[in-house]
Protein backbone atom coordinates (compact mmCIF):
# COMPACT_ATOMS: atom_id res chain seq x y z
CA UNK A 1 0.00 0.00 0.00
CA UNK A 2 1.31 3.09 -0.92
CA UNK A 3 2.25 5.53 2.05
CA UNK A 4 2.97 9.21 2.63
CA UNK A 5 3.63 11.44 5.58
CA UNK A 6 1.21 13.76 5.23
CA UNK A 7 -1.82 13.59 3.10
CA UNK A 8 -4.00 16.74 2.80
CA UNK A 9 -7.90 16.01 1.20
CA UNK A 10 -9.09 19.34 -0.27
CA UNK A 11 -7.48 21.66 -2.61
CA UNK A 12 -9.26 24.90 -1.84
CA UNK A 13 -6.59 27.45 0.12
CA UNK A 14 -7.24 25.59 3.38
CA UNK A 15 -5.40 22.91 2.13
CA UNK A 16 -2.99 24.27 -0.79
CA UNK A 17 -1.47 26.48 2.23
CA UNK A 18 -1.18 23.79 4.50
CA UNK A 19 0.44 21.69 1.62
CA UNK A 20 3.17 24.32 1.21
CA UNK A 21 3.39 25.25 3.80
CA UNK A 22 4.52 21.38 5.47
CA UNK A 23 6.66 20.94 1.67
CA UNK A 24 8.36 23.99 2.35
CA UNK A 25 9.35 22.22 6.46
CA UNK A 26 10.19 19.58 4.47
CA UNK A 27 7.25 16.92 4.70
CA UNK A 28 6.90 14.67 2.23
CA UNK A 29 2.95 15.56 1.48
CA UNK A 30 0.47 14.75 -0.94
CA UNK A 31 -2.34 16.64 -2.31
CA UNK A 32 -6.06 14.67 -3.09
CA UNK A 33 -8.83 16.87 -4.55
CA UNK A 34 -11.64 15.89 -6.64
CA UNK A 35 -11.78 18.39 -8.57
CA UNK A 36 -9.75 19.20 -12.20
CA UNK A 37 -7.59 22.19 -11.16
CA UNK A 38 -6.66 23.88 -7.55
CA UNK A 39 -8.22 26.34 -6.00
CA UNK A 40 -11.32 24.58 -4.27
CA UNK A 41 -14.88 26.35 -4.14
CA UNK A 42 -13.66 29.93 -3.66
CA UNK A 43 -10.49 30.10 -6.39
CA UNK A 44 -12.65 27.07 -8.95
CA UNK A 45 -10.46 27.13 -12.33
CA UNK A 46 -8.54 29.56 -11.52
CA UNK A 47 -5.26 27.87 -13.13
CA UNK A 48 -7.73 28.06 -16.38
CA UNK A 49 -9.81 30.96 -16.54
CA UNK A 50 -10.36 32.93 -19.84
CA UNK A 51 -8.89 36.67 -18.29
CA UNK A 52 -12.25 38.23 -19.54
CA UNK A 53 -14.40 35.68 -17.30
CA UNK A 54 -11.94 36.06 -14.50
CA UNK A 55 -12.18 39.88 -14.23
CA UNK A 56 -16.09 39.35 -14.10
CA UNK A 57 -15.67 37.52 -10.35
CA UNK A 58 -13.17 40.33 -8.91
CA UNK A 59 -10.35 41.09 -7.20
CA UNK A 60 -10.61 38.63 -4.34
CA UNK A 61 -10.67 36.14 -6.98
CA UNK A 62 -7.44 36.86 -8.56
CA UNK A 63 -5.69 36.41 -5.11
CA UNK A 64 -6.11 32.44 -5.53
CA UNK A 65 -3.47 32.67 -8.41
CA UNK A 66 -0.95 33.66 -6.45
CA UNK A 67 -2.08 30.19 -3.58
CA UNK A 68 -1.72 28.01 -6.51
CA UNK A 69 2.10 29.40 -7.45
CA UNK A 70 2.87 29.10 -4.42
CA UNK A 71 1.98 25.28 -3.76
CA UNK A 72 3.36 24.82 -7.57
CA UNK A 73 6.42 25.72 -6.20
CA UNK A 74 6.55 23.51 -3.23
CA UNK A 75 7.44 19.44 -3.27
CA UNK A 76 4.04 19.28 -2.40
CA UNK A 77 2.52 16.73 -4.89
CA UNK A 78 -0.75 16.93 -6.37
CA UNK A 79 -3.53 14.33 -7.19
CA UNK A 80 -6.56 16.10 -8.91
CA UNK A 81 -9.39 14.39 -9.77
CA UNK A 82 -9.65 12.32 -6.94
CA UNK A 83 -12.24 11.29 -4.22
CA UNK A 84 -11.59 10.37 -1.44
CA UNK A 85 -14.36 8.25 0.05
CA UNK A 86 -12.96 6.82 3.22
CA UNK A 87 -10.85 7.34 5.83
CA UNK A 88 -10.58 5.96 9.25
CA UNK A 89 -9.10 6.16 12.31
CA UNK A 90 -5.83 4.43 11.54
CA UNK A 91 -5.59 6.74 8.87
CA UNK A 92 -5.93 4.20 5.67
CA UNK A 93 -7.41 6.43 2.69
CA UNK A 94 -9.73 4.97 0.54
CA UNK A 95 -9.25 7.01 -3.24
CA UNK A 96 -11.13 7.13 -6.72
CA UNK A 97 -9.51 8.47 -9.58
CA UNK A 98 -10.80 7.38 -13.16
CA UNK A 99 -12.91 4.92 -12.14
CA UNK A 100 -10.30 2.53 -10.08
CA UNK A 101 -10.61 2.18 -6.91
CA UNK A 102 -7.58 2.53 -4.46
CA UNK A 103 -6.22 2.31 -1.13
CA UNK A 104 -3.10 4.52 0.83
CA UNK A 105 -1.97 5.23 4.04
CA UNK A 106 -0.67 7.97 6.09
CA UNK A 107 1.32 9.18 8.85
CA UNK A 108 -1.05 12.14 8.98
CA UNK A 109 -3.92 13.64 7.34
CA UNK A 110 -5.74 16.38 6.78
CA UNK A 111 -8.96 17.46 6.35
CA UNK A 112 -9.79 20.49 4.29
CA UNK A 113 -12.74 19.12 2.51
CA UNK A 114 -14.28 22.96 2.93
CA UNK A 115 -18.12 23.73 2.69
CA UNK A 116 -21.16 23.16 1.03
CA UNK A 117 -24.41 25.24 0.98
CA UNK A 118 -26.93 24.89 4.01
CA UNK A 119 -30.06 22.97 2.24
CA UNK A 120 -33.06 24.03 3.09
CA UNK A 121 -35.92 22.54 2.70
CA UNK A 122 -38.96 25.02 0.91
CA UNK A 123 -41.81 24.14 -1.36
CA UNK A 124 -41.42 23.42 -4.87
CA UNK A 125 -36.84 23.70 -4.21
CA UNK A 126 -36.80 20.40 -6.49
CA UNK A 127 -38.03 21.81 -9.85
CA UNK A 128 -35.91 21.84 -12.47
CA UNK A 129 -34.90 25.35 -12.85
CA UNK A 130 -34.67 25.79 -9.22
CA UNK A 131 -30.53 25.92 -8.09
CA UNK A 132 -28.84 27.20 -5.37
CA UNK A 133 -26.58 30.43 -5.78
CA UNK A 134 -23.71 28.32 -5.24
CA UNK A 135 -24.27 26.32 -8.58
CA UNK A 136 -24.80 29.25 -10.10
CA UNK A 137 -21.54 30.44 -9.58
CA UNK A 138 -19.56 27.43 -10.45
CA UNK A 139 -21.28 27.95 -13.89
CA UNK A 140 -20.11 30.88 -14.10
CA UNK A 141 -16.74 30.36 -13.06
CA UNK A 142 -15.80 26.95 -14.49
CA UNK A 143 -17.69 27.13 -17.67
CA UNK A 144 -18.80 31.20 -18.26
CA UNK A 145 -22.44 29.84 -18.32
CA UNK A 146 -24.88 32.16 -17.10
CA UNK A 147 -29.31 32.61 -17.16
CA UNK A 148 -30.26 33.78 -20.33
CA UNK A 149 -34.07 34.71 -19.22
CA UNK A 150 -33.60 36.42 -16.07
CA UNK A 151 -33.42 35.01 -12.55
CA UNK A 152 -34.46 35.82 -9.07
CA UNK A 153 -31.56 35.06 -6.16
CA UNK A 154 -33.09 34.53 -3.08
CA UNK A 155 -32.10 34.33 0.84
CA UNK A 156 -29.45 34.98 2.47
CA UNK A 157 -25.84 35.79 2.91
CA UNK A 158 -22.73 37.13 1.07
CA UNK A 159 -22.89 34.74 -1.41
CA UNK A 160 -26.02 35.58 -2.58
CA UNK A 161 -25.10 39.47 -3.02
CA UNK A 162 -21.41 38.14 -4.97
CA UNK A 163 -23.54 36.21 -7.17
CA UNK A 164 -25.85 38.85 -7.92
CA UNK A 165 -23.26 41.62 -8.31
CA UNK A 166 -21.32 39.47 -10.24
CA UNK A 167 -24.17 38.26 -12.71
CA UNK A 168 -25.23 42.03 -13.04
CA UNK A 169 -21.56 42.54 -14.57
CA UNK A 170 -21.89 39.63 -16.96
CA UNK A 171 -25.01 41.29 -18.33
CA UNK A 172 -27.66 38.89 -17.01
CA UNK A 173 -31.15 39.83 -16.27
CA UNK A 174 -31.56 40.04 -12.20
CA UNK A 175 -35.78 39.90 -11.59
CA UNK A 176 -35.35 40.16 -7.97
CA UNK A 177 -33.07 39.68 -4.91
CA UNK A 178 -35.23 38.01 -2.46
CA UNK A 179 -33.86 38.97 0.93
CA UNK A 180 -35.20 36.07 3.55
CA UNK A 181 -32.86 37.17 6.47
CA UNK A 182 -35.90 38.17 9.36
CA UNK A 183 -35.77 42.30 9.77
CA UNK A 184 -34.81 41.57 13.63
CA UNK A 185 -31.86 39.96 12.48
CA UNK A 186 -30.19 43.64 12.47
CA UNK A 187 -30.61 44.09 16.04
CA UNK A 188 -29.50 41.02 17.62
CA UNK A 189 -26.30 41.58 14.99
CA UNK A 190 -25.61 44.84 16.19
CA UNK A 191 -24.06 44.18 19.44
CA UNK A 192 -21.41 42.58 17.67
CA UNK A 193 -20.71 45.28 14.77
CA UNK A 194 -17.63 46.98 17.01
CA UNK A 195 -15.92 43.67 16.50
CA UNK A 196 -17.09 43.45 12.78
CA UNK A 197 -15.60 46.73 12.29
CA UNK A 198 -12.01 45.46 12.78
CA UNK A 199 -12.40 43.65 9.88
CA UNK A 200 -14.28 46.14 7.99
CA UNK A 201 -13.17 45.88 4.76
CA UNK A 202 -15.97 42.90 4.41
CA UNK A 203 -18.65 45.37 5.49
CA UNK A 204 -17.79 47.75 3.12
CA UNK A 205 -17.58 45.06 0.42
CA UNK A 206 -21.15 43.87 1.11
CA UNK A 207 -22.20 47.78 1.13
CA UNK A 208 -20.92 47.97 -2.28
CA UNK A 209 -22.58 44.94 -3.92
CA UNK A 210 -26.15 45.92 -2.42
CA UNK A 211 -24.99 49.78 -3.59
CA UNK A 212 -24.27 48.90 -6.94
CA UNK A 213 -27.48 46.69 -7.43
CA UNK A 214 -29.41 48.97 -6.04
CA UNK A 215 -28.43 51.76 -8.44
CA UNK A 216 -28.77 49.02 -11.36
CA UNK A 217 -32.70 48.93 -10.58
CA UNK A 218 -31.93 45.31 -9.23
CA UNK A 219 -35.85 44.89 -7.42
CA UNK A 220 -35.01 43.78 -3.85
CA UNK A 221 -37.48 42.83 -1.40
CA UNK A 222 -36.42 42.16 1.93
CA UNK A 223 -37.92 41.05 5.25
CA UNK A 224 -39.15 37.87 3.14
CA UNK A 225 -41.18 35.23 4.62
CA UNK A 226 -42.58 32.34 3.24
CA UNK A 227 -40.78 31.58 -0.33
CA UNK A 228 -41.92 28.43 -2.50
CA UNK A 229 -40.77 27.80 -6.01
CA UNK A 230 -44.07 27.08 -7.79
CA UNK A 231 -44.30 25.73 -11.70
CA UNK A 232 -44.67 21.63 -13.43
CA UNK A 233 -41.65 20.61 -15.70
CA UNK A 234 -40.08 23.13 -14.05
CA UNK A 235 -40.05 26.61 -12.27
CA UNK A 236 -42.73 29.24 -13.87
CA UNK A 237 -43.03 31.45 -11.00
CA UNK A 238 -41.69 32.26 -7.42
CA UNK A 239 -44.25 33.07 -4.50
CA UNK A 240 -43.72 35.03 -1.15
CA UNK A 241 -44.92 37.29 1.55
CA UNK A 242 -43.62 40.79 1.92
CA UNK A 243 -45.08 43.81 3.77
CA UNK A 244 -47.92 41.78 4.63
CA UNK A 245 -49.40 40.33 0.90
CA UNK A 246 -48.22 38.05 -1.64
CA UNK A 247 -46.12 38.87 -4.37
CA UNK A 248 -45.43 36.35 -7.63
CA UNK A 249 -42.60 37.08 -9.81
CA UNK A 250 -42.42 34.72 -13.12
CA UNK A 251 -38.89 33.61 -13.73
CA UNK A 252 -37.53 30.29 -15.62
CA UNK A 253 -34.91 30.29 -12.85
CA UNK A 254 -34.16 30.40 -8.68
CA UNK A 255 -30.85 30.42 -7.15
CA UNK A 256 -31.93 29.79 -3.37
CA UNK A 257 -28.90 30.33 -0.84
CA UNK A 258 -28.90 30.34 2.73
CA UNK A 259 -25.11 30.16 3.78
CA UNK A 260 -22.33 27.56 3.68
CA UNK A 261 -21.74 24.55 6.57
CA UNK A 262 -19.00 22.53 6.72
CA UNK A 263 -18.68 19.29 4.40
CA UNK A 264 -18.74 16.97 7.40
CA UNK A 265 -19.47 13.86 6.05
CA UNK A 266 -15.41 12.40 5.99
CA UNK A 267 -14.51 14.17 9.39
CA UNK A 268 -17.83 12.80 11.14
CA UNK A 269 -17.27 9.51 9.24
CA UNK A 270 -13.83 9.41 10.89
CA UNK A 271 -15.75 8.93 14.52
CA UNK A 272 -13.95 11.91 15.82
CA UNK A 273 -16.24 14.37 17.90
CA UNK A 274 -18.30 16.82 16.56
CA UNK A 275 -20.93 19.40 18.14
CA UNK A 276 -23.79 21.42 17.42
CA UNK A 277 -22.91 25.00 16.69
CA UNK A 278 -25.43 27.09 17.59
CA UNK A 279 -24.26 30.38 16.15
CA UNK A 280 -23.54 28.39 12.58
CA UNK A 281 -26.67 26.08 12.77
CA UNK A 282 -24.13 23.24 11.79
CA UNK A 283 -21.82 19.93 13.49
CA UNK A 284 -18.27 21.06 13.92
CA UNK A 285 -15.38 19.00 14.40
CA UNK A 286 -14.24 19.78 17.87
CA UNK A 287 -10.59 20.69 17.11
CA UNK A 288 -7.43 22.06 19.30
CA UNK A 289 -5.43 25.77 17.99
CA UNK A 290 -3.46 24.07 15.80
CA UNK A 291 -6.74 22.13 14.36
CA UNK A 292 -5.52 18.70 15.43
CA UNK A 293 -9.22 16.59 16.39
CA UNK A 294 -10.11 14.12 18.63
CA UNK A 295 -8.65 11.12 16.89
CA UNK A 296 -4.24 11.42 16.72
CA UNK A 297 -3.51 11.79 13.38
CA UNK A 298 -5.82 13.45 11.67
CA UNK A 299 -6.67 17.35 12.07
CA UNK A 300 -9.75 19.55 10.43
CA UNK A 301 -9.46 22.81 9.03
CA UNK A 302 -10.53 25.79 7.23
CA UNK A 303 -14.20 25.56 6.23
CA UNK A 304 -14.54 22.02 6.74
CA UNK A 305 -13.89 22.68 10.62
CA UNK A 306 -16.48 25.25 10.76
CA UNK A 307 -17.27 28.62 8.20
CA UNK A 308 -14.06 31.69 8.37
CA UNK A 309 -14.14 31.99 5.05
CA UNK A 310 -11.15 31.57 2.24
CA UNK A 311 -8.75 33.86 4.06
CA UNK A 312 -9.27 32.11 7.78
CA UNK A 313 -9.04 29.18 5.65
CA UNK A 314 -5.47 29.45 4.44
CA UNK A 315 -4.18 31.29 7.46
CA UNK A 316 -5.38 27.69 9.84
CA UNK A 317 -3.98 26.11 6.44
CA UNK A 318 -0.76 27.37 7.44
CA UNK A 319 -1.16 26.86 11.11
CA UNK A 320 -1.79 22.81 10.17
CA UNK A 321 1.15 22.75 7.56
CA UNK A 322 3.48 23.54 10.53
CA UNK A 323 2.34 21.83 13.89
CA UNK A 324 1.92 18.44 10.55
CA UNK A 325 5.94 19.42 9.79
CA UNK A 326 6.67 19.53 13.90
CA UNK A 327 4.90 16.21 14.45
CA UNK A 328 6.74 14.13 11.67
CA UNK A 329 9.99 15.74 13.22
CA UNK A 330 10.98 18.41 10.47
CA UNK A 331 10.68 21.39 12.75
CA UNK A 332 11.18 22.20 16.12
CA UNK A 333 8.29 23.53 18.35
CA UNK A 334 9.76 26.93 18.82
CA UNK A 335 10.25 27.08 14.92
CA UNK A 336 7.00 25.94 14.73
CA UNK A 337 5.69 28.86 16.86
CA UNK A 338 7.56 31.32 15.53
CA UNK A 339 6.48 31.02 12.39
CA UNK A 340 2.58 30.78 13.29
CA UNK A 341 2.75 33.79 15.14
CA UNK A 342 1.82 35.74 12.32
CA UNK A 343 -0.85 33.57 11.17
CA UNK A 344 -2.25 32.84 14.50
CA UNK A 345 -2.68 37.16 14.66
CA UNK A 346 -4.25 37.66 11.49
CA UNK A 347 -6.46 34.70 11.63
CA UNK A 348 -8.23 36.61 14.77
CA UNK A 349 -8.42 39.22 13.20
CA UNK A 350 -9.99 37.80 10.22
CA UNK A 351 -12.58 35.93 12.30
CA UNK A 352 -13.78 39.00 14.00
CA UNK A 353 -16.35 39.53 11.34
CA UNK A 354 -18.04 36.13 11.78
CA UNK A 355 -20.46 36.66 14.88
CA UNK A 356 -21.44 39.74 13.31
CA UNK A 357 -22.38 38.11 9.76
CA UNK A 358 -23.44 34.83 11.56
CA UNK A 359 -26.35 36.75 13.41
CA UNK A 360 -27.09 39.32 10.49
CA UNK A 361 -27.54 36.20 7.84
CA UNK A 362 -29.32 33.80 10.28
CA UNK A 363 -32.21 31.91 8.35
CA UNK A 364 -35.16 32.38 10.41
CA UNK A 365 -35.98 29.84 12.53
CA UNK A 366 -39.07 28.31 11.14
CA UNK A 367 -37.64 28.02 8.06
CA UNK A 368 -35.15 25.41 8.89
CA UNK A 369 -37.27 23.88 11.68
CA UNK A 370 -41.24 23.94 10.19
CA UNK A 371 -41.02 23.33 6.82
CA UNK A 372 -45.22 22.70 5.56
CA UNK A 373 -46.21 18.96 5.82
CA UNK A 374 -45.93 18.28 2.35
CA UNK A 375 -42.39 19.92 1.62
CA UNK A 376 -39.93 17.08 0.60
CA UNK A 377 -37.34 16.97 3.19
CA UNK A 378 -35.39 14.13 1.68
CA UNK A 379 -35.05 14.59 -2.22
CA UNK A 380 -33.72 11.24 -2.61
CA UNK A 381 -36.20 9.06 -1.27
CA UNK A 382 -39.09 11.72 -1.79
CA UNK A 383 -39.75 12.24 1.79
CA UNK A 384 -42.22 14.85 3.37
CA UNK A 385 -41.62 16.54 6.56
CA UNK A 386 -45.45 15.33 7.27
CA UNK A 387 -43.84 11.65 6.98
CA UNK A 388 -41.25 12.93 9.60
CA UNK A 389 -43.41 13.87 11.79
CA UNK A 390 -45.61 11.01 12.08
CA UNK A 391 -42.49 8.79 13.10
CA UNK A 392 -41.88 11.38 15.49
CA UNK A 393 -45.39 11.02 16.65
CA UNK A 394 -44.90 7.43 16.41
CA UNK A 395 -42.41 7.56 19.52
CA UNK A 396 -38.72 7.35 17.04
CA UNK A 397 -36.46 9.98 18.62
CA UNK A 398 -33.66 10.63 16.82
CA UNK A 399 -32.30 10.70 13.31
CA UNK A 400 -31.01 7.88 13.16
CA UNK A 401 -34.38 6.38 13.87
CA UNK A 402 -35.82 7.68 11.42
CA UNK A 403 -33.54 7.11 8.72
CA UNK A 404 -34.22 3.25 9.24
CA UNK A 405 -38.29 3.36 9.47
CA UNK A 406 -38.73 6.13 6.93
CA UNK A 407 -35.56 5.80 4.59
CA UNK A 408 -35.10 9.51 5.06
CA UNK A 409 -31.34 10.20 4.38
CA UNK A 410 -30.92 6.61 2.59
CA UNK A 411 -30.07 7.72 -1.14
CA UNK A 412 -27.90 8.56 -3.24
CA UNK A 413 -26.94 11.81 -1.48
CA UNK A 414 -26.67 9.60 1.72
CA UNK A 415 -28.46 12.16 3.79
CA UNK A 416 -26.07 15.40 2.48
CA UNK A 417 -29.09 17.41 1.65
CA UNK A 418 -31.69 16.16 4.79
CA UNK A 419 -28.72 15.90 7.84
CA UNK A 420 -29.39 19.30 8.39
CA UNK A 421 -32.77 19.44 8.29
CA UNK A 422 -34.06 16.39 10.07
CA UNK A 423 -31.38 17.53 13.24
CA UNK A 424 -33.56 20.75 13.73
CA UNK A 425 -37.19 19.80 12.61
CA UNK A 426 -36.35 16.56 15.21
CA UNK A 427 -35.56 19.19 17.81
CA UNK A 428 -37.79 20.98 17.23
CA UNK A 429 -41.00 18.49 17.70
CA UNK A 430 -39.48 17.29 20.74
CA UNK A 431 -38.56 20.46 22.05
CA UNK A 432 -35.32 19.80 23.30
CA UNK A 433 -31.69 20.14 22.35
CA UNK A 434 -29.87 19.10 18.63
CA UNK A 435 -27.15 17.46 20.08
CA UNK A 436 -29.02 15.15 22.35
CA UNK A 437 -30.44 13.81 19.46
CA UNK A 438 -26.85 13.10 17.55
CA UNK A 439 -27.13 13.88 13.92
CA UNK A 440 -27.41 10.71 11.03
CA UNK A 441 -24.18 8.66 11.62
CA UNK A 442 -21.71 8.53 8.59
CA UNK A 443 -20.24 5.52 7.04
CA UNK A 444 -17.82 4.99 4.60
CA UNK A 445 -18.43 4.91 1.54
CA UNK A 446 -18.79 8.15 2.27
CA UNK A 447 -19.29 8.85 -1.95
CA UNK A 448 -20.79 6.32 -3.89
CA UNK A 449 -18.80 3.34 -5.31
CA UNK A 450 -19.97 0.46 -7.79
CA UNK A 451 -19.65 -3.03 -6.87
CA UNK A 452 -17.33 -3.09 -9.48
CA UNK A 453 -15.01 -0.41 -8.32
CA UNK A 454 -14.77 -2.50 -4.73
CA UNK A 455 -13.92 -5.94 -6.13
CA UNK A 456 -10.87 -4.05 -8.27
CA UNK A 457 -9.84 -2.93 -5.29
CA UNK A 458 -6.24 -2.46 -5.30
CA UNK A 459 -3.57 -0.96 -2.91
CA UNK A 460 -2.16 1.42 -4.76
CA UNK A 461 1.48 1.44 -6.17
CA UNK A 462 0.12 3.69 -8.89
CA UNK A 463 -1.75 6.36 -6.94
CA UNK A 464 1.37 7.91 -5.55
CA UNK B 1 -38.92 27.15 -24.79
CA UNK B 2 -35.84 29.51 -25.23
CA UNK B 3 -32.77 27.97 -23.12
CA UNK B 4 -32.66 29.09 -19.39
CA UNK B 5 -28.84 29.49 -19.59
CA UNK B 6 -26.37 30.75 -22.36
CA UNK B 7 -22.18 30.52 -22.61
CA UNK B 8 -20.84 33.92 -22.60
CA UNK B 9 -18.71 35.40 -25.61
CA UNK B 10 -15.72 34.30 -24.85
CA UNK B 11 -13.08 34.17 -27.56
CA UNK B 12 -11.05 31.14 -27.67
CA UNK B 13 -13.28 28.58 -26.82
CA UNK B 14 -13.10 25.45 -28.22
CA UNK B 15 -16.39 22.89 -29.43
CA UNK B 16 -16.77 19.47 -29.33
CA UNK B 17 -19.95 17.23 -30.22
CA UNK B 18 -21.63 14.83 -27.71
CA UNK B 19 -24.65 12.64 -28.23
CA UNK B 20 -27.75 13.65 -26.17
CA UNK B 21 -30.73 10.94 -25.87
CA UNK B 22 -28.93 10.18 -29.84
CA UNK B 23 -29.25 13.59 -30.85
CA UNK B 24 -25.74 15.19 -31.85
CA UNK B 25 -25.13 18.03 -29.75
CA UNK B 26 -22.00 21.07 -30.67
CA UNK B 27 -20.95 21.93 -26.43
CA UNK B 28 -18.22 23.67 -25.11
CA UNK B 29 -14.99 22.25 -24.21
CA UNK B 30 -14.09 21.40 -20.71
CA UNK B 31 -17.37 22.00 -19.12
CA UNK B 32 -18.93 19.59 -16.94
CA UNK B 33 -21.88 17.15 -18.67
CA UNK B 34 -24.14 18.50 -16.37
CA UNK B 35 -23.05 22.50 -17.56
CA UNK B 36 -23.32 21.38 -21.12
CA UNK B 37 -27.10 19.81 -20.32
CA UNK B 38 -28.21 22.91 -18.93
CA UNK B 39 -26.96 25.20 -21.47
CA UNK B 40 -28.11 22.99 -24.33
CA UNK B 41 -31.55 23.96 -23.24
CA UNK B 42 -32.54 20.70 -21.47
CA UNK B 43 -35.00 21.47 -18.65
CA UNK B 44 -34.30 18.33 -16.62
CA UNK B 45 -31.48 15.38 -16.89
CA UNK B 46 -33.61 12.43 -15.09
CA UNK B 47 -36.97 11.48 -13.18
CA UNK B 48 -37.40 10.16 -10.07
CA UNK B 49 -37.37 5.98 -9.11
CA UNK B 50 -40.26 6.50 -6.94
CA UNK B 51 -43.10 9.18 -8.45
CA UNK B 52 -41.49 10.30 -11.84
CA UNK B 53 -40.40 13.70 -10.86
CA UNK B 54 -38.30 15.66 -13.17
CA UNK B 55 -35.34 16.37 -11.76
CA UNK B 56 -32.31 18.89 -12.65
CA UNK B 57 -28.60 19.91 -11.44
CA UNK B 58 -29.20 21.10 -8.61
CA UNK B 59 -25.59 22.20 -6.29
CA UNK B 60 -23.17 22.02 -9.03
CA UNK B 61 -20.49 20.62 -6.41
CA UNK B 62 -21.24 17.38 -5.93
CA UNK B 63 -23.44 16.70 -2.78
CA UNK B 64 -27.18 16.77 -4.02
CA UNK B 65 -26.68 13.63 -7.11
CA UNK B 66 -29.64 15.37 -8.52
CA UNK B 67 -27.45 15.27 -11.88
CA UNK B 68 -27.43 11.61 -12.38
CA UNK B 69 -27.17 10.32 -15.67
CA UNK B 70 -26.38 7.31 -18.28
CA UNK B 71 -23.03 8.27 -19.98
CA UNK B 72 -21.43 6.16 -22.63
CA UNK B 73 -23.77 3.21 -21.38
CA UNK B 74 -22.77 3.31 -17.42
CA UNK B 75 -26.02 4.55 -15.14
CA UNK B 76 -25.89 6.55 -12.04
CA UNK B 77 -23.14 9.01 -13.20
CA UNK B 78 -22.44 12.36 -11.18
CA UNK B 79 -22.85 14.56 -14.35
CA UNK B 80 -21.60 17.83 -12.34
CA UNK B 81 -18.24 15.90 -11.86
CA UNK B 82 -17.51 14.66 -15.33
CA UNK B 83 -15.98 17.07 -18.39
CA UNK B 84 -17.22 16.17 -21.49
CA UNK B 85 -15.87 14.29 -24.42
CA UNK B 86 -16.00 13.83 -28.08
CA UNK B 87 -18.30 11.94 -29.35
CA UNK B 88 -19.87 11.01 -25.46
CA UNK B 89 -22.84 9.33 -25.18
CA UNK B 90 -25.25 11.15 -22.66
CA UNK B 91 -28.71 9.62 -21.45
CA UNK B 92 -31.65 11.43 -19.55
CA UNK B 93 -32.07 8.48 -16.68
CA UNK B 94 -35.73 7.93 -16.68
CA UNK B 95 -36.22 6.22 -13.06
CA UNK B 96 -33.73 3.86 -11.41
CA UNK B 97 -30.62 2.94 -12.77
CA UNK B 98 -28.10 0.43 -11.64
CA UNK B 99 -27.94 0.43 -7.64
CA UNK B 100 -24.74 1.80 -5.59
CA UNK B 101 -23.96 0.12 -2.64
C1 LIG C 1 -20.36 26.57 -4.00
C2 LIG C 1 -19.59 27.50 -3.12
C3 LIG C 1 -19.08 28.70 -3.64
C4 LIG C 1 -18.34 29.57 -2.86
N1 LIG C 1 -17.88 30.72 -3.40
C5 LIG C 1 -17.19 31.61 -2.64
C6 LIG C 1 -16.68 32.83 -3.17
O1 LIG C 1 -16.88 33.13 -4.34
N2 LIG C 1 -16.01 33.67 -2.36
C7 LIG C 1 -15.79 33.35 -1.05
O2 LIG C 1 -15.14 34.13 -0.35
N3 LIG C 1 -16.23 32.20 -0.53
C8 LIG C 1 -16.93 31.33 -1.28
N4 LIG C 1 -17.40 30.17 -0.73
C9 LIG C 1 -17.12 29.88 0.68
C10 LIG C 1 -15.92 28.93 0.74
O3 LIG C 1 -16.31 27.81 1.49
C11 LIG C 1 -14.68 29.53 1.36
O4 LIG C 1 -14.47 30.86 1.05
C12 LIG C 1 -13.39 28.77 0.95
O5 LIG C 1 -13.51 28.17 -0.31
C13 LIG C 1 -13.06 27.76 1.99
O6 LIG C 1 -11.83 27.18 1.68
P1 LIG C 1 -11.47 25.70 2.07
O7 LIG C 1 -10.08 25.47 1.63
O8 LIG C 1 -11.80 25.46 3.49
O9 LIG C 1 -12.47 24.78 1.23
P2 LIG C 1 -12.80 24.73 -0.34
O10 LIG C 1 -12.31 25.89 -1.06
O11 LIG C 1 -14.24 24.41 -0.41
O12 LIG C 1 -11.97 23.47 -0.85
C14 LIG C 1 -12.32 22.15 -0.54
C15 LIG C 1 -11.86 21.24 -1.64
O13 LIG C 1 -11.98 19.90 -1.19
C16 LIG C 1 -12.48 19.12 -2.24
N5 LIG C 1 -13.14 17.94 -1.64
C17 LIG C 1 -14.24 17.92 -0.85
N6 LIG C 1 -14.54 16.65 -0.50
C18 LIG C 1 -13.61 15.86 -1.09
C19 LIG C 1 -13.38 14.45 -1.12
N7 LIG C 1 -14.16 13.59 -0.44
N8 LIG C 1 -12.33 13.99 -1.85
C20 LIG C 1 -11.52 14.84 -2.53
N9 LIG C 1 -11.69 16.18 -2.53
C21 LIG C 1 -12.72 16.68 -1.82
C22 LIG C 1 -13.42 20.03 -2.97
O14 LIG C 1 -13.65 19.60 -4.29
C23 LIG C 1 -12.66 21.35 -2.91
O15 LIG C 1 -11.80 21.50 -4.00
C24 LIG C 1 -18.12 29.26 -1.50
C25 LIG C 1 -18.62 28.06 -0.96
C26 LIG C 1 -19.35 27.19 -1.75
C27 LIG C 1 -19.87 25.93 -1.15
S1 LIG D 1 -25.63 18.74 -9.30
FE1 LIG D 1 -25.52 18.20 -7.21
S2 LIG D 1 -24.32 16.41 -7.31
FE2 LIG D 1 -24.31 17.07 -9.34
Amino acid sequence: MAHHQLVIIGGGPAGLAAATTAANAGVECLLIDEQASPGGQVYRAITDIPPQRAKLLGPDYQYGRMLVEDFNASKAIHQPSTTVWSLDAQREIGILHNNQAALLRADRVIIATGAMERPVPFAGWTLPGVMTAGAGQILLKSAGIVPNNGVVVAGSGPLLLLLAWQYMHAGVTINAIVDLSPKRNFWTALPHLPRALLAYHYLIKGLKYQLELKKAGVPFYSGVADLCALGKESIEAVEFTHNGGRKRIETPLLMSHFGVIPDSHLSRSTGCHHYWSPSQLCWRATIDPWSNSSIEGIAVIGDSAGIGGAVAARHAGRLAGLESAHLLGCIGSKERDEKAHQDRRWLAEDLHVRPFLEALFRPAPNLLAEPENDTLICRCEEITAGTIRQAIEDGHRDPNQIKFLTRCGMGPCQGRQCDNAISQLVAHELGNDIEKNEGYRIRPPIRPLTIEQLADLHEAGEAK
Amino acid sequence: MPSSFRRLDEPGRQWIQVQIDGQTVRVAAGETVAAAILASGIQSCRTTPLSGQPRAPFCMMGVCFECLMEVDGTPNRQTCQIPVKEGMQIRRQLGRGRGYI
